[in-house]
């Protein structure tokens, strides 16, 4: 089973239960596609690393071929081209690697190179193996290295965690693509619950199961609860604030590790989310 | 005029707290939220006024004629993006996967591929006696960066003669907040004490660093693990980056946001860290300007 785990909101605890799943279910595959910030190694510490490097194209030009007649700088959409006295210059940054300015010069002045924008490192943590994608800082786009990550994790019966990255933006939406089963973890509070709305309408457009775990749960706030039950969405698992999950979690610790009640916590929680998927 | 943008790097650590705080403490007249994947400052800015919106318009998307369409795969074949799906002989674009890079129409010879407008999401512009400038990117679209820069565009057109404007950001390092990083005077990093917390820190100061701004760094529930918090400090001692100072975790944060308000309403141990921590920044903004 394909589980993804997204937020919407940042910081709400998507690592934090992405990392006890896999580690509740003993031998599991997890994926780390926030790939802008990837913390799920921090919890994990994979052993016996390899790191491949993840690259795009783009567009070099010939100047002895060029004839500066702007056919590409015209074509392209991103403003990545730019006519600089008489050649294109390229601005790396904003180029999306369409390979249209290839495509439409009449002289066969543009080829293509490789770029690294990333990486993802495989390793082992006990009978886990850990997927990160880690985009390069200064990269714009996360979408290749996500891509990459994903298609690390062959089709199996173990569990595949696929931890998302914020947001409801197009990085999300290739991340939980693959998905059998989304878990939207949110705190309840008016941030929580606003951006909570934001990714249940992610998930539905794409048709996507879902179900929720409130974390940090037991304030006075109610109203997350209300929009769970109003929608249908099936709340899996309240996780009340402690300040030893806190701690646990600061010093990069798994409380299904270190803790049996917690171990039992997301046993069941993983239980319930086989039930809801029908896997 | 003088722009503040607030960042953090890991998701989730106050950003919105902090800034819609200085935004009352600083009574400042210009503000704007560029988490435009995940907007929240309107829900505590307080605007007593409707907003203006208008769609915004990311890129554009191909659209196949499926009239026109003879199915021969050239478009698929050549598309980057893995938009394009042949079923029942027929072309079709995923508008999801789609770029809209122009390659389809370009290479199609039946001339079946037209590009069409996309709305990708909304812009909101507030004003009563201040202007706040905000924007929500629709479901699973690209171009976040784009309108980040609308977004401030608009800020700065509609109150030109602010001094000093306070911007919410979004976590990360990719596009939306290299877009946000763009122009301005000083970048505050939220921090978190924890592993997560001071490795997303260090990213984020590295980007701001690639990129040239000027960045500071203070804590927020600082007492949530002091260790952290002090290897925080230690990394800005080391590295140079102005400490702005700690923020105490405090349970009126939540409270106050559950209402609609700011900390700065509160009178709470939080709002009096804040404060200094504004009186820093502002020294901090005023030594550039000499």
């Amino acid at each position: 089973m394909k589980l993804a785990v997204l937020s919407g909101k940042g910081g709400t605890g998507k690592t934090f239960v992405s990392v006890n799943l896999a580690a509740a279910a003993g031998s599991a595959i997890y994926i780390d596609c926030d790939v802008e910030e990837p913390n799920g190694r921090i919890f994990l510490r994979p052993e016996n690393l390899i790191s491949k490097t993840i690259n795009i194209k783009q567009p070099v030009f010939d100047s002895e071929k060029c004839t500066g007649c702007r056919k590409c700088v015209a074509f392209c959409r991103f403003n990545a081209l730019v006519y600089v006295k008489t050649k294109p210059m390229l601005f790396s940054e904003v180029c999306h690697s369409c390979g249209g300015c290839r495509l439409v010069c009449p002289s066969g002045a543009v080829s293509e190179t490789e770029k690294p924008v990333g990486n993802v490192e495989c390793g082992k943590s006990g009978d886990i193996r850990v997927v990160t994608g880690c985009m390069d800082l200064g990269e714009a786009s996360g979408i290749p290295v996500i891509r990459a990550a994903l298609a690390e994790a062959p089709d199996t019966d173990d569990l595949t965690v696929i931890d998302c990255p914020p947001g409801s933006a197009c990085s999300v939406m290739e991340s939980i693509q693959a998905a059998d089963y989304c878990l939207l973890v949110a705190e309840p509070t008016a941030f929580g619950l606003h951006n909570f709305k934001m990714v249940y309408e992610l998930v539905s457009l794409l048709h996507k199961p879902c179900g929720a775990v409130i974390n940090k749960a037991g304030g006075k706030y109610t109203e997350l609860d209300d929009f769970c039950c109003e929608h249908g969405v099936p709340v899996l698992l309240r996780i009340p604030y402690s300040e030893k999950l806190a701690r646990l979690g600061a010093s990069g610790q798994i409380a299904a590790l270190s803790d049996s009640e917690y171990a039992e916590m997301f046993r069941s929680l993983l239980g319930d989310i086989r039930r809801e998927a029908h896997v | 005029m003088k722009k503040l943008l607030i960042l953090s790097g890991k998701g989730g650590t106050g950003k919105t707290t902090v800034a819609a705080a200085f935004i009352d403490l600083l009574n400042a007249e210009a503000f704007a939220d560029c988490d435009v994947d995940a907007p929240n400052l309107h829900l505590v800015a307080g605007m007593n006024t409707l907003p203006e919106r208008w769609d915004y318009y990311g890129s554009q998307k191909a659209f196949i004629d499926p009239e026109k369409c003879i199915g021969c795969g050239v478009c698929l074949d050549n598309c980057r993006f893995e938009a394009v799906t042949l079923r029942d002989g027929i072309c079709e674009v995923n508008e999801y996967a789609c770029e809209g890079c122009g390659v389809c129409e370009y290479v199609c010879p039946q001339s079946a591929v037209t590009m069409r407008d996309d709305v990708s999401g909304e812009q909101l512009l507030y004003k009563d006696s201040r202007v706040f400038s905000t924007a929500t990117l629709k479901m699973g679209r690209g171009n976040s960066g784009k309108l980040v820069t609308e977004v401030k565009k608009t800020l700065v057109n509609a109150a030109p003669d602010s001094k000093l404007a306070v911007i919410d950001g979004s976590p990360g390092v990719g596009c939306p907040v290299i877009a946000s990083i763009s122009g301005v005077d000083l970048v505050l990093i939220v921090a978190e004490p924890s592993l997560s917390g001071i490795h997303d820190m260090e990213r984020i100061l590295k980007t701001a660093d690639i990129l040239r701004a000027k960045a500071a760094v203070c804590v927020n529930k600082y007492d949530a693990c002091m260790e952290k918090t002090k290897d925080i400090e230690k990394y800005c001692q080391e590295n140079k980056v102005p400490f702005m100072g700690r923020v105490p975790f405090d349970k009126q944060a939540s409270a106050a946001v559950n209402e609609g308000h700011s900390l700065a309403l509160v009178d709470c141990s939080a709002r009096a860290a804040l404060a200094n921590i504004l009186k820093n920044l502002r020294l901090l903004l005023l030594e550039d300007a000499k």
